[in-house]
C-alpha cells in the first residue's frame, strides 16, 4: 500500500518560506495573494486494508511526521 | 557530575563540557545510543548542533534516541535538564518543554551576540542573575523562532530578547523557558560560547546561566549531606 502525507503549517503560524516564495512569484509578475510551503511524504507500508493503512499513517503523523502544535496533516491512500 | 549528550550532528557538546569544567563542574560526554545515564549524574545538558541532520524538523528524530528515554525519566524525577539551541528544539519535540521552534522569520541563519533580559532569577538556571538583568550571549541558528502554546503561563518565560534584539521572530520575544515544574530549561542563545573570553563573545555572561546550574548542583549536594547528617543523628 502506498500513502502520501501532506504536512502544512497551521493557519496563523508564520511561514517565512511561504512569504519568500510569495515575494518571488510577485517579482515574476504573478498575481499571487498567499503562499504556504509544506512538505509531502510518500510512504510504502504493509497494511491489511485501507482502514488499517490510514490508521497506521495517522499514528506516524501524530508521533513523528507532523508537530501538532504548528502543523496539520492530510493522508491520501493509493490503492493500486 | 553533569552529562552532556552527544547526538550524531551535535557540535557544541565539547564547548558545553569545557565551559562547565571551567566553572568548576565535572562534565562527561554521553553517547546518544546509551540507554542509561552514568551513575552519579546530577544534571543533563542537551547541546547545540544539527542532530540527525535536522531532518524532518529540528530535534524531531533526536527525541527518539535511546538516551532520551533515560533523560525523560531523569527529568520526570525532578533532575535538572538544560537544552541549548538544538537541545531546546529536542526538548520541545520530546514534549519535555511546551511549544515549538520554526525557521527564523528572516529565513537567514543568524550568528551574533544578542542582548537578553532575565525575567526570572529564581530558577536553578538563573540563580546568579537579578530579575531584569541584561545578559549578552551569542545566538547561532536558522530555526529559532519560538512558538509557545496558546496557554503558556508567563511564569515559565525565563529569558526574553531585549527590545530590538529579537533575531528570529520568536513570539513574545521569548528566548528561554522552563517547564511547569521548573527543572527543565531550554534556550536558543549559547551560554557555553560566552564563558571563556578567548572565544571572542562581547561578554562572559554565559557564566550567569551555566554557573547557576553548577551552583544548583552544589547546593543540592549540600542539602543531601545535611539530610544525611540529620538522619545519622536521629538513628
Amino acid at each position: 500500500m502506498k500513502a502520501t502525507v501532506f504536512v502544512r503549517p497551521k493557519p496563523g503560524i508564520l511561514d517565512p518560506q511561504g512569504e519568500a516564495v510569495l515575494g518571488a512569484l510577485r517579482h515574476l509578475d504573478f498575481a499571487v495573494s498567499d503562499v504556504r510551503v509544506g512538505r509531502v511524504i510518500d510512504i510504502e507500508l504493509a497494511a491489511e486494508n485501507a482502514e488499517d493503512a490510514r490508521a497506521q499513517v495517522g499514528r506516524m503523523c501524530e508521533q513523528l511526521l507532523a508537530n501538532p502544535l504548528i502543523e496539520s496533516f492530510e493522508i491520501e491512500l493509493d490503492h493500486a | 557530575m553533569i552529562a552532556v549528550v552527544v547526538f550524531p550532528g551535535s557540535n557544541d557538546d565539547r564547548d558545553a563540557a569545557g565551559a562547565l569544567a571551567q566553572l568548576g563542574a565535572e562534565a562527561t560526554l554521553v553517547w546518544h545510543a546509551d540507554e542509561q545515564l552514568p551513575d552519579g549524574v546530577e544534571a543533563v545538558v542537551l547541546p547545540g548542533g544539527f542532530s540527525y541532520g535536522d531532518y524532518l524538523r529540528c530535534g524531531a528524530i533526536a527525541r527518539f534516541a535511546p538516551v532520551m528515554r533515560a533523560v525523560r525519566t531523569f527529568a520526570d524525577d525532578g533532575g535538572l535538564v538544560l537544552g541549548i539551541c538544538n537541545g531546546f528544539q529536542v526538548l520541545c519535540e520530546a514534549g519535555l518543554l511546551p511549544g515549538a521552534l520554526r525557521p527564523n522569520d528572516t529565513l537567514s541563519f543568524v550568528c551574533r551576540d544578542v542582548v537578553l533580559t532575565v525575567e526570572r532569577a529564581d530558577t536553578p538556571f538563573t540563580s546568579r542573575c537579578e530579575p531584569g538583568q541584561r545578559l549578552v550571549i551569542p545566538v547561532k541558528h536558522g530555526e529559532g523562532c519560538y512558538i509557545p502554546p496558546p496557554d503558556l503561563p508567563p511564569a515559565q518565560v525565563v529569558l526574553r530578547y531585549a527590545a530590538g534584539e529579537n533575531p528570529n521572530g520568536s513570539v513574545g520575544e521569548i528566548a528561554g523557558i522552563v517547564s511547569a515544574a521548573g527543572n527543565v530549561m531550554g534556550l536558543m542563545p549559547h551560554p557555553e560560547h560566552a564563558v571563556d573570553p578567548l572565544l571572542g563573545s562581547r561578554s562572559t555572561d554565559g557564566a550567569y546561566v551555566l554557573g547557576s546550574l553548577v551552583d544548583s548542583l552544589r547546593s543540592h549536594a549540600e542539602n543531601l549531606r545535611q539530610l544525611g547528617t540529620l538522619a545519622n543523628r536521629s538513628a
